[in-house]
């Protein structure tokens, strides 16, 4: 046992035993590498799971953290991945470059949007996070002269990478740009959620009513992280864009917007981590699952949600807290 | 008597054809331990609302510290010195009582904006939260979550979330509620120990509190005013008694 604290000082202990890093995390990242020796084959996958992963970090932000329900998030997503293609025919081949007017754009147009966000909750946040994402699918459709519409961006051209490394077909380079990009803005996203704003944001999630009544402005925190977790958002759909070379309707799709909002709730919400493992379990599942049977995976899917939520109501995540929880309290 | 810190003029309220809030006129002075009673549905909580800004009033003015907050959001009033606490918890049941008190200095002192420096680094607001709570006999379950305290234990969490808010007017709804008599009056004992400069402003339903802890008295009934005085005046009042007794409550 640890010696005696003062009273006064147990809680300034548990609040930074919060924010430490756990050796499972680090563990964690370290794995991540595995690919690279084990499943070299399977290198492009692993660069989708990092790029899902990095989405539905983004999603968790809003979701998870402040509570603010949507399904439309892929707005964000397809606007980084059409920034990051569009601009990489008119001369700017530059990924880091193009990775960043891909966050500026999606930023931009989700803080516009935060305004309206700010101002409602629930089943009206499903009508006008969708309503948004189906705005900006549409015009992506219709503006082909832009976007290439319903065939996709043609011509992309990407620069290697730091001046150095081509974008090859095994996807190494890729799932290192990827790996690196998740693992920037996970960094981001586990100090912002582990500060006073984090908190805040927590707040709101867990008691709209109670916020302004201890003199907090909701809606100035939740523009700020919607307009954060777009960026994010954005930053993904470039990542995309440039390690695929090709950006489709489809990213703008109600489809990725759901897609995102499964691997979150599956993984669980409000943890960061498990919209990462979220994105693992299901990529892989869809890979295995379509390579055996294309047409029904879908049901695989499905069944896996309805017994996800009916039995693990925190997620995959939370379900593996709950056992390690319970193998810790046991005797050894 | 001392200056005026909260005051109301004319306020009406009404639900389709309830009249809720009848031409309310009340001046709370600074340092102020008063109370309010009524019957269930005399508007109480509806006042509360009004006065921080929940709820807008169909006309009147609501003057705190000599300024006019009738227009103000929650939030700004709050910032004023204008803090409440709930009748039914309202809290946020996966936080920390730690954590939950914390978010609240945060947000007094500015420092919930800040994004990029951990929790743990505030460790001014850490303390004082600390302090609140201990000084509310929560201090050794302080890193416990909310949902998981005892009912009596989240009663005392509501008015922990108020302090840290640094009221000048602290206005208390029914902060025994559900309570048993036992403990309530510990909690009171603690409301009473507050900085003799907070005006404090409660409703309570126990008489026995009542007329122990005010200095004075308002009686709601129907949305209006029926009658305000020193706790010995209401008690001999004969409408309050009337009042009451009509509607089966402590005489
Ligand atoms: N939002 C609302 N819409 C319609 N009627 C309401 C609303 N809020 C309260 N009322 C009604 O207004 C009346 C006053 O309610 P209020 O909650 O202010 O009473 P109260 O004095 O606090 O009562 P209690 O002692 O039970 O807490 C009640 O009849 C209630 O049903
Ligand atoms: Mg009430």
């Amino acid at each position: 046992m640890a010696a005696v604290l003062p009273p006064q000082a147990a809680p300034h202990e548990f609040l930074r035993a919060r924010t430490r890093w756990h050796p499972l995390e680090i563990v964690f990242w370290l794995s991540t590498l595995l690919p690279f020796v084990v499943v070299p084959e399977y290198l492009q996958l692993a660069s989708q799971i990092a790029i899902a992963a990095l989405f539905a970090i983004s999603l968790d932000l809003i979701l998870g953290y402040a509570g603010i329900v949507s399904i439309g998030h892929a707005a964000y997503f397809g606007l980084g991945a059409y920034t990051a293609g569009i601009l990489s025919k008119h001369g700017i081949g530059e990924p880091v470059v193009l990775l960043v007017l891909g966050a500026i754009v999606a930023g931009v147009v989700g803080y516009a949007s935060s305004f309206i966000i700010a101002r409602f909750r629930h089943l009206a946040l499903i009508m006008i996070t969708l309503g948004i994402c189906l705005m900006f699918y549409e015009a992506a459709n219709l503006a082909g002269w832009l976007t290439g519409g319903a065939d996709g961006l043609q011509g992309i051209k990407i620069g290697p990478l730091a001046g150095t490394f081509k974008f090859d077909l095994y996807g190494k380079t890729a799932y290192s740009y990827s790996l690196i990009v998740l693992f920037l803005c996970f960094l981001l996203a586990r100090r912002l959620t582990h500060s006073p704003f984090g908190l805040s944001l927590r707040g709101i999630r867990e008691n709209a009513v109670r916020m302004p009544a201890i003199g907090a402005p909701s809606d100035a925190h939740i523009r700020k992280v919607y307009t954060i977790a777009a960026a994010i958002a954005g930053i993904a759909g470039a990542v995309l864009a440039q390690t695929t070379s090709t950006v489709s309707l489809e990213v703008l799709g109600f489809q990725r917007s759901a897609d995102v909002l499964v691997m979150l709730i599956m993984g669980g919400a409000g943890k960061l981590y498990g919209g990462i493992l979220g994105s693992i379990v299901y990529m892989v599942a869809r890979d295995q699952f379509s390579g055996i049977n294309p047409q029904y995976w879908y049901f695989w899917i499905g069944l896996m949600m309805v017994l996800v939520v009916m039995y693990l109501p925190n997620g995959l995540l939370g379900g593996l807290e709950k056992l390690t929880a319970r193998w810790r309290r046991s005797p050894t | 008597m001392s200056e005026t810190v909260l005051a109301t003029r004319g306020l009406r309220k009404n639900f389709g054809s309830l009249v809720v809030a009848g031409d309310i006129n009340i001046e709370l002075p600074r340092g102020a331990r008063h109370a309010l009673i009524g019957p269930n549905g005399a508007g109480k909580t509806t006042l509360i609302n009004m006065l921080t800004g929940m709820l807008q009033p169909d006309a009147g003015q609501i003057m705190l510290e000599g300024a006019d907050v009738t227009g103000l959001k929650p939030a700004a009033r709050v910032h004023r010195g204008l803090v409440r606490t709930f009748q039914i918890n309202t809290l946020f049941p996966r936080l920390c009582a730690i954590e939950a008190v914390t978010l609240a200095i945060c947000e007094r002192e500015g420092h919930a904006r800040n994004w990029w420096r951990r929790l743990p680094v505030y460790r001014d607001a850490v303390d004082e939260a600390y302090a609140i709570l201990a000084s509310l006999q929560l201090g050794a379950d302080c890193t416990r979550v909310t949902r998981e305290l005892a009912y009596g234990q989240q009663r005392l969490l509501e008015i922990s979330l108020a302090l840290a808010a640094k009221p000048r007017v602290l206005l208390l709804d029914e902060p025994a509620a559900g309570v048993p008599r036992s403990e309530s009056s510990a909690l009171f004992q603690a409301i009473a120990g507050l900085p003799a400069d907070i005006t404090v402003f409660f409703i309570e339903h126990d008489m026995d509190i009542v007329f122990k802890f005010a200095s004075r008295i308002i009686v709601l009934v129907g949305g209006r005013v029926l009658v305000e005085g020193a706790p010995s005046e209401i008690a001999a009042d004969q409408r309050v008694r009337e009042v009451y007794l009509g509607h089966g409550k402590h005489g």
